[in-house]
């Protein structure tokens, strides 16, 4: 049995449409994120409201084992933000089940080891810190899970060191970078010892050094034996990973490893995603007859394949 | 700039004071609020204020700090002032048409404002002293006993502590906004006060707004690290009762000895 499975899960939220006053904006909490996302179902009429039952996840299945690091990429609202929250319970699927380690996230007095095993991070740093002091945030979890003070102190230390921030502990997180407080996040994740993490797009809002530091601490946890779901925009990241689940219109549409789903350039750009850059250029290099192998994904790859090239040809 | 805001006002200082528990501090201000009260003559206030002095000098906190914490009662001080003077009935030491000031008058404008000032002083030391987290700790602590009756104290301290910790947040996103609506051309440096208030109208919705989503995330990430209130919550930070709260909390006991004996002995030779 799977570490984390997804069987055949749907997700539907309710809508108000247009020539509604107001109401059914409750059942809009949370889906900013997937306000967009998949088909418009049902249409029932109560009064002059129209209601749509929309899906942001469309009988999803998914199988991830202990230690992977998978990406989830997609366009906006494919909904794989909304599969994220699936796992750890924070959103209870409409139809179809999600269980960790063997507990179902319906069990709701599970919920809580649940969470602790299945830890998340977001992706606006300054909202997801709690306290005015860097280390009192990271004990935020351990203490909510009602450990001892002397083992709080100790995996606070652990988790700070983890993410290079040991020296910055007493500061208060606002005179912080973006990246030093997503780093802070992620320590506040780890602090609670889990075996898996799901970053939902936790470089989208970090300029390009705090984004290259954050993967490296991500590929270093995944290294630890922690399972990694990533979910991201940046396809330079996602290649990173063992696998990567392409989602569209609140369905799995590609399960590969990046190498198998980039030889395939023009079905990754129906999906509405971007090639790496390096894919790119070896892409348009092959379009003007340039003899290249395909999936190439990292530069190091690139410079071995010209290096071949010239080879051949001598 | 808004970075280098401070939360409160504290004053960042390693000395005696700040090293005390905040329960401690708490529990000294409570009473010394009291005190304040029960003096009934200038000796007592003599000694409080002797005492007082003797805690700003072991604190390291420059007076010009705690002095800006008059700044803002100053109206008051001198309207409580005046209407004192002019109000109490007595021996006459000046007249003018319908304004009298009298011996009486007088004494009790000087007290009453000078109790005002040592409440004041007093009661910002707490704060100068003590950072706002280990304020929230303190009071959450104190409170705790009241738990068992329903009071949810972990839940007000987290409250607290939250609320303080979304002020930089909070004016960052009001700097945000501002740039933005000025960008539009929003006007909000001239016109009359109430042009001007109005101006506020498209600063203040988008804050709210924000302010909502920013809970919403908050709420969620809270959950996700397993929050489920202050049930079998456990704290990283212990704080415990040292030596050096024993000792400040007998010398504070005897000044306010001393300063309620004085009204036994004092109203005679005064008042």
């Amino acid at each position: 049995m799977a570490f984390i499975e997804i069987r055949d899960v749907t997700f539907e939220y309710k809508m108000a449409t247009e020539n509604s006053d107001g109401a059914g904006s409750k059942s809009n909490v949370g889906k900013s994120d997937t306000g967009k996302a998949g088909s418009a179902g049902n249409q029932g009429k109560t009064g002059n409201i129209t209601e749509v039952v929309g899906k942001a996840l469309d009988g999803v299945s998914l199988d991830i084992e202990k230690g992977e690091f998978i990406s989830i990429v997609g366009r906006n609202g494919s909904g794989k933000s909304t599969l994220a929250k699936t796992i750890n319970g924070i959103f209870m699927p409409s139809h179809g089940t999600v269980s960790v380690d063997g507990m179902l996230t319906s069990e709701r007095e599970k919920i809580f080891d649940i969470r602790s095993k299945v830890a998340m991070v977001f992706q606006n740093p300054d909202n997801q810190i709690v306290s005015s002091i860097v280390e009192d945030d990271i004990a935020f979890g351990p203490e909510n899970l009602g450990i001892p003070p002397v083992e709080i102190r100790k995996r606070v230390d652990l988790a700070l060191k983890a993410v290079d921030m040991y020296e910055h502990r007493t500061k208060a997180p606002h005179t912080l970078s973006g990246g030093q407080k997503q780093r802070i996040a992620i320590a506040g994740a780890i602090a609670m010892m889990p075996e898996c993490i799901v970053f939902d797009e936790p470089t989208a809002m970090l300029d390009p050094m705090g984004r290259t530091k954050v993967l490296e601490i991500i590929k270093n946890l995944n290294s630890k034996g922690i399972t990694v779901i990533l979910i991201t925009h940046f396809m330079e990241e996602a290649t990173q990973a063992d696998r990567i689940v392409v989602m569209d219109r609140g369905k799995i549409c590609k399960d590969l490893t990046p190498k198998e789903l980039f030889s395939d350039s023009a079905s990754v750009i129906a999906s509405g995603l971007e090639l790496p850059i390096v894919a790119q250029l070896a892409r348009r290099l092959r379009e003007r007859g340039i003899d290249l192998e395909q999936g190439i994904l990292t530069s190091d790859e690139f410079a071995k394949s010209i290096i071949s090239l010239s080879t051949r040809r001598d | 700039m808004i970075r280098d805001i401070t939360l409160g006002q504290y004053f960042p200082a390693e000395s005696k004071v700040h090293e005390l528990d905040a329960r401690t501090k708490i529990i000294i201000t409570f009473l010394y609020i009291i005190e304040t009260f029960v003096v009934n003559n200038f000796l007592g206030f003599l000694v409080l204020a002797i005492g007082l002095a003797i805690v700003i000098g072991i604190s390291h906190v420059p007076p010009k700090f705690i002095f800006r914490g008059l700044k803002v009662i100053i109206v008051i001080i001198i309207f409580t002032f005046v209407l004192n003077m002019f109000m109490m009935d007595g021996r006459v030491l000046w007249h003018w048409k319908f304004l009298t000031i009298t011996y009486e008058g007088l004494y009790r404008a000087f007290f009453v404002a000078l109790r005002l000032i040592l409440l004041i002083i007093g009661t910002s030391m707490l704060t100068l002293s003590t950072k706002p987290i280990e304020l929230t700790d303190g009071f959450e602590k104190l409170l705790s006993p009241l738990s068992k009756v329903g009071v949810p104290s972990g839940e007000i301290a987290l409250m607290m502590s939250i609320a303080l910790r979304f002020i930089p947040t909070l004016m960052e996103e009001t700097d945000k906004i501002i740039k933005a609506q000025q960008a539009r051309g929003a006007d909000f440096e001239s016109g009359n006060i109430i042009k001007r208030a109005k101006s506020l109208i498209p600063i203040l919705i988008p804050l709210f707004i924000s302010s909502f989503r920013i809970a919403q995330d908050l709420a969620l990430a809270m959950e996700a690290r397993c929050y489920h209130g202050g049930k079998s919550r456990t704290r990283m930070n212990q704080i415990a009762f040292k030596k050096v709260d024993l000792i400040a909390a007998i010398i504070v006991l005897i000044f306010f000895t001393l300063a309620t004996m004085t009204r036994f002995i004092d109203i005679w030779h005064f008042a």
